[in-house]
């Protein structure tokens, strides 16, 4: 794989809690993402997935070792310095959506592009691109309560797309859906990463996503325990066809 | 998307919105009715000052307000005056509370303001009925409409007694009203006397005119050094004595500010609290808009347009309201005044008290942890 690392972590450790309650979630991890892959962070409960999941998207800041994405360091930032590094970096999709219940799926991918500061017009734009990308342009007006999970999780990977992230992370992205969605959620991941060449990272339980991942990697009590590259990954699933699953439903 | 997210979230909870519009309108109304009573007695307090033709007075020491002149002065004073350079004429006034003897029985308190209009010094204005030539008649008094019933008359024409002497209504007056609520009776300068039985041509003040050009700050030194057992006050100075009697020492105007800022407190904590709550609803949010790398300037500032927008929304139904009261006092005794001015800084306050609630909204949202995204 020639493609160029733009998320590194090196020997991350983290600490949580304070006193006689204080925990090693992480104990020394190190891992890079490449442009163009989909990588699978696979665990127990408790491994720290999670934890490393907000540290790679600068959410938190590790005890000790160093986060690098592109050329920026998150070592001694503070958490509006974070904040910015997560607008110009980084996409999430997240295990409940955590879509505006009160904006339409327009509006919502809007809200992430509007606090990365673009202008009126060209929030409109992208986001529209971003949902017709994902399949959604005859929802534009819709409101989450109006849509089905799968459906609300793809307005949540536009949101994450539609600002050109350097890596978009996904935190259990198929754990509230059903066979068919998450199928269809993880096949768009896979899409994002190899036709728009981003760095795709999804923590995950489910042993479904495993066809669509180009590295698994695997963590338990806080330490990476094994890696597995899986260089025919996707030959055997079928491209996601979002226009087709439309025609379905209607 | 600011304020787009600022309006979703506001109207989401229409209960909430409406707990909050509540509380700004009770507010607003509370302030506007305080405030604009303040400036209605404030503009009783000081119409005679401000009608009066003269840019200087002279009063007994110690006089307290308008109405309290004290003792009399002499026609000394008056020749003192009129002899120091820059004044053009020195305008005696009478003005004592008297009392009003009505002609069914009963009596009230007035004031008698006596004055000649020759003299240009303190005539009646606003006359609806009657002229300035009427009240010169030899029983002469002008009254206003207002305290017809208080002074037990109907109109023109109608007899009553004020102290020694019988006086007949001339002219009727509209929109003097008096903070003490005893009414003004205009009438000559020398029936004055006679009512209120003023020895030879003593007057309660002079009232200096000045000539042109005249500095009058001098001019009141000049005056003060000559009239030694006088005090010799500036317009302002008057009027600012007067209002400090009738609004400080009676604590009547610390009443009224006490109950505007009581207003703002009330009004402040009701949108603090449904701000608070409202923010707190929707955290979950917020943190989601932290992880996706809003700033907290962004977070604020939607927490400052909610609070923004409910000051509008809240000041024009308070506004409506409280204009609907000002128009129904304006025939009581206190009318209740609302200028541009108030209005304009009563919205300043409004989006200030606003502002003000916002904080703890904004304390919560400071502390928020955008790593929640991952616990719901």
């Amino acid at each position: 794989m020639n493609n160029p690392v733009v998320l590194e972590a090196v020997d991350i450790v983290k600490e949580l809690g304070e006193g006689a309650g204080r925990v090693r979630a992480l104990k020394g991890v190190s891992l890079s993402l490449r442009t163009g892959e989909l990588t699978l962070l696979m665990g127990p409960s408790g491994s720290g997935k999670t934890t490393l999941l907000s540290i790679l998207g600068c959410i938190l800041t590790p005890t000790s070792g160093t986060v690098r994405i592109k050329d920026e360091t998150t070592n001694g930032l503070t958490p509006e310095q974070l904040a910015d590094l997560r607008r110009r970096h980084i996409g999430f999709v997240f295990q409940s959506y955590n879509l505006f219940p009160t904006l339409t799926a327009l509006e919502n991918v809007r809200l992430a592009l509007d606090v990365r500061g673009m202008s009126h017009a060209e929030t409109i734009e992208r986001a529209e691109a971003a949902l017709k990308a994902v399949g959604l342009s005859h929802k534009l007006r819709s409101y989450p309560r109006n849509m089905s999970g799968g459906e609300q999780q793809r307005v949540a990977v536009a949101r994450a797309l539609a600002g050109a992230p350097t890596v978009i992370l996904a935190d259990e992205p198929t754990a509230a859906l059903d066979s068919e969605n998450g199928h269809a959620v993880m096949a768009l991941l896979a899409q994002i990463a190899r036709d728009r060449n981003h760095a795709v990272l999804a923590v995950t339980h489910d042993p479904r996503t495993h066809a669509y991942a180009d590295r698994i990697i695997r963590i338990e009590d806080g330490r990476i325990v094994g890696e597995e590259r899986r260089p025919e990954a996707g030959k055997n699933v079928k491209k996601y066809d979002l226009t087709r699953r439309r025609k379905a439903n209607a | 998307m600011i304020l787009t997210l600022a309006i979703r979230n506001l109207f989401h909870d229409r209960i909430r919105l409406i707990v909050t519009l509540v509380g700004i309108l009770f507010s607003i109304v509370l302030v506007a009715v305080q405030l604009g009573l303040y400036l209605g007695a404030r503009k009783m307090i000081i119409d005679m000052i401000e009608n009066a033709n003269g840019e200087i007075w002279i009063t007994a020491y110690g006089a307290k307000s308008f109405e309290e002149g004290g003792i009399l002065l002499t026609p000394r004073e008056r020749h003192a005056a009129l002899a120091t350079p820059g004044v053009k004429a020195a305008v005696p006034l009478i003005v004592s509370f008297a009392e009003w003897r009505k002609p069914g029985g009963g009596s009230t308190n007035t004031v008698v303001v006596g004055s000649d209009a020759e003299d240009n010094g303190l005539r009646a204005w606003n006359i609806v009925e009657g002229s300035q030539k009427d009240i010169e008649a030899p029983d002469g008094v002008a009254v206003d409409r207002s305290y017809l019933s208080d002074l037990g008359i109907t109109g023109i024409g109608d007899i009553a007694q004020i102290e020694r002497g019988r006086v007949r209504v001339r002219a009727i007056t509209e929109g003097i009203r008096s903070f003490t609520m005893a009414p003004y009776i205009f009438t000559t300068l020398n029936r004055a006397r006679e009512l209120l039985g003023v020895p030879g041509e003593n007057a309660s003040y002079y009232l200096v005119q000045v000539e042109p050009g005249t500095d009058i700050e001098r001019l009141r030194q000049d005056l003060a050094s000559r009239l030694p057992n006088t005090e010799v006050l500036t317009k302002a100075e008057f009027r600012d004595r007067s209002l400090d009697q009738w609004l400080f020492s009676t604590g009547a105007g610390v009443a009224l500010i006490g109950g505007a800022i009581l207003g703002l407190l009330v009004g402040t904590v009701i949108v603090a609290q449904t701000l608070y709550s409202s923010t707190k609803d929707h955290l979950n949010e917020f943190a989601t808009l932290r992880a996706l790398g809003s700033s907290s300037g962004y977070i604020h500032k939607v927490i400052l347009a909610q609070a923004g927008m409910s000051a509008v929304i809240g000041y024009v139904l308070g506004m409506a309201i409280a204009l609907t009261v000002v128009v129904l006092s304006t025939h009581t005794a206190l009318p209740i005044i609302m200028t541009p001015g108030l209005a304009v800084a009563l919205f300043l306050l409004t989006l200030f008290m606003c502002a003000v609630s916002a904080i703890s909204a904004i304390m919560k949202v400071t502390k928020i942890d955008p790593a929640m995204v991952f616990s719901r």
